[in-house]
């Protein structure tokens, strides 16, 4: 695509062409609707082709219908050239120092007003002008390691990033914070909680739900916080740090194997299932809401373990679930199976046989529930029972995402179903508990008084 | 500090030399002289049933008291913000004003909280908008982009609002001249304020969303006259389409003045039109002042940069002060801080509009951007000296300050001193070089107080979450057939029927002119009875009380129509009007009824005349011949009420009395 008609297609661009007007010129258009005058902006690719994008002197934007224009001038021409303003991320001798490894997220940003299109900000200097909070808290560094989107991390970014965070713990760093998109975060959390074993240091994932360019994003907060538990936070684990209430208060510290997306847009979207978070944290203090974790240490020993087989599903079961699925799974060379069960960890009697396949070809099938919520219980019923028997191991209070991470890194380690079992069910960062406290699972109704009276009360 | 220094007195040159005059001596040469121009962005509420971005009901409205859950959040600027703002946005920022919204479920989703992205734009809204810019000659754009508009108050918890452009360039006859339409946009209403005090600042979310149109006109209105001309030309132009919605609030005008040398300042939260001369003709010269100010402390001070205030916490006891917000102050351990403004004397008393001066700017500022509520400070100029002469004193050793100087006192806590001296230096700084470019917010007494600093020009950028919308030749069409007949052409009816311009205000404020064409066209009515009805009779009753539910102005037709179905004569329509407004679901039977109609006729109220004319004979008093026709008249009128037309009966009573035989007295 030539620069001049950035986007444009179709009708548009050869209206662009036949009055010769190119992108960022300053344009008068008369159409049969009027004359509209402005400069001509790039258009989305992805938007129709017969409208040209005005920005006019009030800033605002508006489309211009082709079929209607009956001539164009350019009387001007002003290409927008942005830059993030840098200044020197200060540096104190007292504070701790904190390495923010970027993974394509968007973490800060400046908007160009004229495109819209957001720029990242992401040197230090960059981040200083944007969230100048975080020279109060620390000495920051900043590496970008890939840029890619959070849909699109994947086995290769887990390990190439277990790899630089052991690296930079053996160089002394008091705390690693990495930004990361937010819709696969959680796998990624249990992807390092497998990976790095017996840090030294915080590990934080972070994120944004609102995106930074706009005044209400809680992305400064939630960068705050976590450079903050970086720096200073006693829990030396993998953890996801993002905003407990969707009320601008305080983040909450999510053990990295426990830690759950749920809700598509909410700030407060991440939710520890299961089990309480860790912590709290605002910018001034930790309120720890658990004793059973592993404490910061002064030493460097942190054991990197960057496995991962590829070739792993996960199966989301649903009733008439045809036997096929599991079987294209076997011929399509797959090494592993997480089902996602109904209840307590079921799936219909048709399945059986593919599952006994699989067992025979020595491809592991480990159960997990669909509930989130509580254990995988094979016994109660005969369906269970006569599915342990086909050879699905039930993996605890695992989450299936978890589970399917856990599994990808075990048959990395070994393609020996024995030993496999063996790293599946031994509990890792809490993957699997042998107790669900009483208040590990608190999904509040609205609409009940007591949950109303509640919520006037606190904010959600 | 001199004690010889008059402030009263130098309000009062000051008034003088900046030429202000009250509004009624003020002339249209007066404006002309002071450069005047003002243009008006007018928001209106359109009658919708749902929001613009999310399908919460709308016209809903909560006690500030009532509501079901909050939530918290702080607006911060974006990078290019800081940039340009010299620190203010940043200041402003730093001291951070914890916002917090009111919700009730009722109202409100999660999109209000800006929990979840918009859903598609309300359809019913945008067919009214454009509906509006056609009536308004509007071009119509090919395609609507919704636009994001900061705003960092915290007045729309996403810290923008959604807005579109439907249309651009129209216009308005207002009385001889045209006036020039910029744009009409259409967007979300902001939510509403309950309270902002200190740090804390408190909203509601109910009005939040609701859609709203924005007529922005080009500065063409030359005297505060025909802005206000303007603004109800407006006004009455949306009433018209039907479209919009009334009552308190659903109408706004914000107001953009300036003169020669002066800057644009918008004047927010003008809720009346009727306030609009005072506001306009109060900023102009306002701004005059300050440009007067402007230039004689350029005249002090050769070299601007150099200028520097003083700013020293307070050295000695004031606990004897008695004036309560410095006890106040004192006693919640806040800092005292002693301010000197080099070569700044008379100027803090300047007058800058009716009863305020110089000071009052930076006190604003010290309300909206450090957070301290008013009062706030104490200064040299004051009408009422805090201090007494020894603390003076020991203030004045302790600025070293000179005859040449003026000096404030404010009080603070800690955390808002540094922003409280940042805001002070910067207004002054700014006096020494123009008139700031900011948001004033009306005050009914028609001065302004500071609200914010004006937003950079940059501060509108497409909504990254919505995709544009076609707007094709064929729905524009569509739509232009369901217009309501021009506002111009309606006064030009109002003129051409004769109707007393008394009533013209209420008519098209309420949008009755198509109901009036429709009773007149249908039922021959005499128009100027029928504008004295509704203008006259119906706005009485409707000021003693409020409407019974289900009353509809649709239902006048409709009583019109069964009043000439039944061959009621219209002059029972008045009695009929009153009962109809507290019992709209009366059928016309029951109406009659209370009204205390009886079916008469003209030979039966023309007989009960002789019998009368005896009695009225009996106990006459007064000389006038026509004494005893008006009281029989007035014996036979509230029979006669909706039987027979009054100037018939009283023509024929006329005539039965001349066929009498004479009174003999």
């Amino acid at each position: 695509m030539i620069n001049v008609f950035k986007g444009y297609k179709g009708r548009a661009l050869s209206t662009l062409k036949e009055f010769q007007m190119r992108v960022w010129g300053d344009a008068v258009i008369k159409t049969t609707r009027g004359e509209f005058s402005g400069i001509i902006l790039p258009r989305s690719e992805n938007d129709d082709d017969y409208h040209i994008v005005l920005k006019l002197k009030t800033g605002y934007n508006v489309g211009i219908d082709v079929n209607t224009i009956t001539d164009m001038q350019e009387v001007g021409y002003r290409e927008a050239h942005y830059k993030i303003p840098e200044k020197d991320f200060p540096f104190s001798p007292d504070k701790p120092r904190v390495k923010l490894f970027g993974t394509g997220g968007t973490i800060a940003s400046r908007l160009d007003y004229r495109t819209g299109a957001v720029i990242p900000a992401f040197s230090p200097g960059e981040l200083y002008g944007a969230v100048p909070e975080l020279a109060d808290i620390c000495n920051l560094e900043t590496e970008k390691l890939f840029a890619v989107f959070s849909e699109n991390m994947g086995p290769k970014e887990y390990m190439k990033l277990a790899v630089a965070i052991g690296d930079e713990i053996a160089r002394g760093v008091d705390g690693i914070v990495i930004g990361h998109g937010t819709d696969t975060l959680h796998h990624t959390a249990a992807a390092l909680s497998y990976m790095i074993q017996k840090s030294p240091v915080p590990i934080v994932l972070v994120g944004s739900q609102r995106s930074s360019d706009r005044p209400s994003s809680d992305a400064a907060l939630n960068l705050i916080h976590a450079t903050t538990t970086a720096s200073r936070c006693e829990i030396a684990e993998v953890m996801v740090c993002m905003f407990g209430p969707t009320s601008d208060e305080y983040a909450l510290l999510h053990q990295g194997t426990r830690v759950r997306k749920m809700h598509s847009s909410y700030r407060s979207t991440f939710r520890t299932i299961g089990d309480t978070p860790l912590a709290m944290v605002t910018r001034d203090k930790f309120t720890y809401l658990k004793n059973d974790f592993n404490r910061r240490r002064k030493d460097r020993h942190v054991e990197i373990k960057p496995y991962f087989e590829e070739k792993v599903a996960m199966v989301y079961y649903y009733p008439n679930m045809m036997p096929d699925i599991i079987y294209s799974l076997i011929d399509n060379g797959y090494k592993g199976i997480v089902i996602a069960g109904t209840g307590l960890g079921h799936v219909n009697k048709p399945l059986y046989p593919a599952i006994r396949k699989c067992f025979e070809l020595k491809i592991p099938v480990y159960m997990t529930v669909q509930t989130l919520w509580g254990y995988v219980h094979m016994f109660v019923y005969d369906t269970g029972r006569d599915l342990m028997s086909s050879g699905v191991i039930p993996t605890g209070n695992m989450l299936p995402e978890v589970a399917y991470i856990k599994l990808g890194w075990a048959l990395g380690q070994s393609s020996d179903p024995a030993t496999v079992k063996e790293i599946m069910l031994n509990p890792v960062c809490h993957d699997i508990t042998e107790k669900e406290p009483y208040n590990g699972y608190l999904i509040y109704q609205g609409g009940i008084p007591e949950v109303e009276e509640f919520i006037r009360k606190f904010h959600k | 500090m001199s004690r010889e220094f008059d402030p009263k007195q130098n309000y009062e040159s000051s008034c003088q030399k900046t030429g202000y005059v009250t509004r009624d001596k003020a002339t249209t040469k007066t404006y002309r002289e002071l450069g005047f121009k003002c243009g008006l962005e007018v928001h209106q509420q359109l009658a919708t049933r749902e929001k613009l971005f999310c399908r919460c009901p709308v016209g809903i409205y909560q006690d500030f008291a009532d509501f079901d859950a909050e939530v918290i959040r702080h607006m911060r600027p974006t990078l290019s913000e800081m940039g340009t703002y010299d620190g203010t946005a940043l200041m402003e920022f730093k001291t951070r004003k914890n916002i917090t919204y009111r919700i009730k479920n009722e109202t409100t989703c999660t999109y209000e909280v800006d929990d979840t992205p918009p859903f598609p734009i309300n359809r019913e809204a945008l067919a009214y908008a454009v509906r509006i810019a056609l009536l308004l000659q509007c071009n119509i754009v090919g395609e609507l982009h919704i636009t994001r508009k900061q705003y960092l108050d915290g007045s729309i918890p996403t810290g923008f609002q959604r807005t579109a452009i439907v249309g651009i360039d129209g216009e308005m006859p207002v009385g001889k001249k045209k006036i020039r339409i910029i744009q009409l946009s259409v967007e979300e209403d902001a939510c509403r304020e309950v309270s902002d005090h200190r740090h804390e600042r408190i909203y509601t979310t109910d009005r939040l969303g609701i859609p709203l149109i924005e007529t922005v006109t080009y500065p063409d209105m030359m005297t505060p006259e025909e802005a206000e001309a303007a603004g109800q030309y407006i006004r009455f132009l949306n009433r018209s389409s039907g479209l919009v919605r009334k009552g308190s609030g659903a109408g706004r005008e914000d107001v953009n003045v300036s003169i020669t040398g002066g800057t644009r300042v918008e004047i927010k939260g003008v809720s009346h039109i009727s306030w609009i001369p005072a506001l306009t003709h109060n900023e102009a010269f306002r701004q005059k002042a300050l440009l007067l100010i402007r230039d004689e402390l350029v005249k002090r001070i050769p070299k601007p940069e150099d200028w520097k205030p003083v700013f020293k916490r307070l050295n000695f006891d004031v606990s004897d002060i008695q004036y309560p917000p410095i006890k106040q102050a004192v006693e919640n351990g806040w800092q005292l801080i002693a301010v000197n403004l080099p070569q700044f004397r008379g100027i803090l008393s300047f007058f800058t509009q009716p009863g305020k001066t110089f000071a009052s700017e930076i006190e604003g500022r010290l309300k909206v951007i450090a957070c301290l509520e008013l009062p706030n400070m104490v200064h040299s100029e004051d009408l009422q000296p805090v201090f007494d002469e020894n603390m003076l004193k020991k203030r004045s050793r302790l600025l070293g300050c000179t005859e040449q100087d003026a000096q404030i006192v404010f009080w603070a806590p800690e955390e808002d001193v540094a922003c409280a001296m940042y805001t002070i230096e910067e207004r002054c700084r700014m006096a020494l070089a123009e008139v700031p470019n900011e948001t004033r917010k009306a005050l009914p007494d028609g001065t302004t107080i500071f609200e914010r600093v004006l937003p950079g020009a940059d501060r509108m950028y497409p909504d990254t979450d919505s995709a544009p919308i076609p707007i094709s030749d064929d729905y524009i069409e569509e739509l232009r057939q369901q217009l309501p007949k021009e506002l111009a052409l309606r006064l030009q009816q109002l003129a051409d029927w004769n109707i007393p311009a008394d009533t013209h205000h209420y008519l098209l404020r309420n949008n009755l002119i198509p109901l009036l064409e429709k009773i007149i066209t249908d039922f021959g009515i005499e128009p100027v009875f029928l504008a004295s009805l509704l203008a006259h009779r119906l706005k009485h009753i409707e000021g003693r009380q409020q409407a019974a539910a289900g009353f509809d102005y649709k239902l006048i037709y409709d009583l019109f129509r069964k009043t000439a179905e039944r061959k009621v004569n219209y002059n029972l329509l008045p009695e009929l009007l009153p009962i109809l407004y507290e019992h709209p679901q009366l059928d016309f039977d029951s109406l009659l009824h209370l009204a205390g109609f009886k079916k008469t006729t003209m030979e039966k109220l023309l007989g009960e005349v002789p019998g009368l004319a005896a009695i009225f004979r009996n106990i006459k008093r007064s000389r006038n011949p026509l004494a005893a026709e008006r009281w029989i008249m007035g014996n036979l009128r509230a029979v006669a009420r909706g039987n027979v037309d009054f100037n018939l009966l009283q023509q024929e009573v006329r005539k039965i009395l001349s066929q009498l035989p004479k009174d003999e007295s």
